[in-house]
């Protein structure tokens, strides 16, 4: 990693919570963006919470019985239900709380899963907790693939990605030969109150994210790109790195959609060429020029769309985040 | 008292459901279950039961939002059939296992294919294993007093488990029944408020749901299993304070008619009913035939099973569902297992009957009893069955 951005990420934020609400001792591998995420998520959200997690690697490098990693109340009840489920405890709380039989104060419900336990076969359970408008969170830990199972493809693995049940061969150059599935735009069709993306490459961004979902007046979705070194096929300590140029190539923007508003959350004057990410990640080493064009395309068409987004239902532009370097 | 009223066993089990003031409800709707559900809905858009309606998207969304409101300390109702208890096992398993006291009414209908809206007790058997109590009604009185009973034994802290009321779709759900309705006093009397050992609360912070390792797995399935063997005492401390306040004494096993029997039918539900009739006719006609109803299903009540079955010569069990390709079907294997090494057993005689909502009438079980006798321990025969 370069030596001047290693000294931004290290500098102390402000308002930086200290307390930790999932211990360290976890099992997760040396380099996790994913855990990262699921640590930065809790510290911004607080102790008054309760989390709803599906099967996927977050909930077995942290549960093996009789051990726990939690520091808040936390459930686990299979794969494809932590909306449900969460929408439970939303429910179950809320009619307690009014027949003045649990305390009188605010409980955060956060229900999270991966991009399987999300896009694929959670899809079903978390566009009822959307339409049904639960006051609560979902958060969604994108590693873009089944990595707790051995890194099969998800729909929200990339286009080009190879992984073990799309692997690039001969007869499939790419390997995925479909594009992500676009969540964030999907939840924000469900017209909930908040939906955002985020990357702990970029924390004090997540974090600020995760309170504006905690004060939404309904369901709130959250997109967190999550770094997984062991299924991308990169060293460990790359991680943060890949995080920031997955932003910064425009793979995957960060913005949100407040109440129909799109807005960028990052908007480079420049986008880096999508090559600069896609090199050095053992899940794209197959990629040949042609297919990182195909790539690039599609990343570039998708800014337009997302920029248009933000014209069309933003407030004047001015009020849109100067751009950045 | 209550007062006793002439009304759709649906309607008066939704009634009961809403006396218990339960705080959440998740269901999906399915035929037969429907009229329990709407009422439910009704009950809480009129402002009649102080509790969240959670209209979930399917029926395993149904038993996950049953899991986390359980989990927070919620009483909680489901209702489902066939199809929709199919496409929620998988959770119905996990909630045993997790000990979350949740009551599910099952209007039990037959499992697809092909596809049939009628009753039979396929649903319940295919989810035999997964560590609820099991309890077949018999009539609207029984579903309605099991309401009560239910949630007083899933929560008490010594149980802690799901109970599944069982009850046949559409020979009890869509039928008016006379039904004696408690009091707002009775069910404060019988019924404690739902206070779980541990809930998902910040001011209490737990772990639930934490995966099993080989080392632990048996262990926990084996605490499960006592769990709901031990809930037996509880079951029946639950039915004795029923009676006293009733009049109604329910058991694991009823006997109707068996002093002296040479033969037993044995039958689960609203069959017992029918079953009874039978009885009568072949006892005004001189013969030894009595009746052992099997309310409780899991935990399969064994002491109780042996002491009704052993004195007789013959058994003829009414399995109201399948076991494709097994030896036979499901509540004779159950019965068979429980009496092979007693020194006195009867013959045993396996007739599946009534399965996808073909009618049983007392003459097919009269009928049943000739047939069996005729023929050799252990066949297992479809009755009425065209070949
Ligand atoms: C019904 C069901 N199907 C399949 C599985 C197996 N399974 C467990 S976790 C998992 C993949 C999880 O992937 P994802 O949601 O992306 O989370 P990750 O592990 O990548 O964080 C799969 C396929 C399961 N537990 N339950
Ligand atoms: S496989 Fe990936 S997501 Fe899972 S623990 Fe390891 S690094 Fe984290
Ligand atoms: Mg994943």
């Amino acid at each position: 990693m370069p030596e001047e951005s290693k000294k931004k990420i290290l500098k102390p934020l402000k308002n930086f919570p200290l307390e930790e609400h999932i211990a360290s001792g976890h099992r997760a591998c040396q380099g996790c963006a994913e855990v990262l995420a699921v640590r930065h998520v809790l510290k911004a959200i607080g102790p008054e919470m309760v989390l709803a997690m599906a099967t996927g690697c977050m909930e077995i490098i942290s549960s093996p019985y009789p051990l726990t990693s939690w520091n808040v109340p936390w459930i686990h009840v299979a794969f494809e239900n932590a909306a449900a489920v969460g929408s439970g405890v939303e429910a179950g709380l809320k009619a307690l709380r009014r027949k003045g039989r649990v305390p009188d104060k605010e409980v955060t419900v956060v229900a999270m899963g991966g991009d399987g336990g999300t896009s694929d076969i959670g899809f079903q359970a978390l566009s009822g907790m959307f339409e049904r408008g639960h006051k609560m969170i979902y958060v969604c830990v994108d590693n873009e693939a089944y990595m707790n199972t051995g890194i099969q493809r998800s729909s929200s693995t990339p286009f080009g990605a190879s992984t073990t049940t799309s692997p690039a061969g001969k007869m499939s150059p790419s390997g995925q030969n479909t594009s992500k599935k676009d969540m964030p735009g999907i939840a924000a069709a469900h017209n909930i109150p908040y939906v955002a993306t985020a990357c702990p490459s970029y924390y004090s961004d997540l974090m600020k994210k995760v309170a504006k979902a905690k004060e939404a007046d309904g369901p709130a979705y959250l997109h967190i790109l999550s770094v997984c070194p062991t299924g991308w096929r990169i060293p460990p300590e790359k991680a943060i790195e890949y995080g920031q140029l997955a932003v910064d190539t425009g793979i995957f923007p960060l913005y949100e959609v407040d109440h129909g508003v799109w807005k960028m959350s990052r908007k480079p004057k420049q986008l880096k060429p999508v090559a600069d990410y896609l090199k050095g990640q053992g899940r794209y080493r197959h990629l040949d020029e042609t297919l990182i064009a195909v790539i690039q395309k599609g990343v570039d068409e998708k800014w337009e769309r997302l920029l248009k987004m933000t014209e069309m239902t933003g407030p004047a532009t001015s009020e849109q985040p100067a751009q950045e370097e | 008292m209550g007062k006793k009223v002439g009304i759709e066993v649906s309607i008066a089990a939704a009634e009961a459901v809403g006396l218990c003031d339960v705080d959440v409800v998740a269901a999906y709707p399915i035929t037969p279950q429907t009229h329990i559900v709407e009422h439910l809905s009704e009950l809480v858009a009129n402002g009649r039961l102080d509790a969240e309606f959670v209209p979930v998207e399917s029926e395993h969304s149904a038993m996950s939002v049953c899991c986390g409101s359980a989990a927070a300390g919620a009483r909680t109702f489901t209702s489902t059939a066939a199809q929709g208890l199919a496409l929620m096992a998988e959770i119905v398993y996990i909630a045993a296992s997790m000990r979350l006291p949740i009551l599910m009414l099952v209007a039990n209908r037959a499992l697809s294919a092909p596809l049939s809206i009628w009753n039979d007790h396929s649903d319940a058997m295919m989810v035999r294993d997964s560590g609820w109590i099991q309890i077949f009604c018999e009539n609207g009185q029984d579903v309605y007093d099991h309401i009560f009973h239910a949630y007083r034994v899933g929560e008490d802290p010594r149980v802690s488990l799901p109970v599944m009321v069982n009850m046949d779709g559409f020979i009890l759900t869509h039928v008016i029944e006379p039904v004696e309705f408690w009091t707002k006093e009775m069910v404060g009397s019988y019924l404690p408020r739902f206070r779980p050992l541990n809930t998902l609360h910040p001011d209490k912070v737990v772990t639930m749901g934490a995966f099993g390792m080989p080392e632990i797995y048996a262990e926990q399935k084996m605490a499960h299993d006592q769990a709901l063997k031990n809930s037996m005492p509880v079951l029946l401390e639950g039915w004795d304070e029923l009676a006293k306040l009733t009049g109604r004494k329910y058991e694991p096993v009823e006997l109707y008619r068996t002093e002296g029997a040479e033969t037993l039918l044995l039958a689960m539900g609203s069959l017992c009913e029918t079953a009874s009739l039978a009885v009568d006719q072949m006892r005004e006609a001189g013969r030894k035939v009595g009746l052992v109803k099997l309310r409780l299903w899991r935990p399969f009540p064994l002491a109780e099973v042996r002491k009704a079955l052993s004195g007789a010569k013959d058994l003829v069990v009414l399995d109201r569902s399948i076991s494709v390709g097994a030896a036979n079907a499901p509540v004779t294997s159950e019965i068979s297992a429980a009496m092979y090494h007693e020194p006195q057993r009867p013959r045993i005689h396996c007739m599946i009957a009534g399965i996808g909502g073909r009618d049983v009438t007392p003459e097919d079980i009269t009928n049943m009893v000739d047939l069996s006798l005729k023929g050799t321990e252990q066949e297992c025969h479809i009755y009425g069955v065209r070949g």
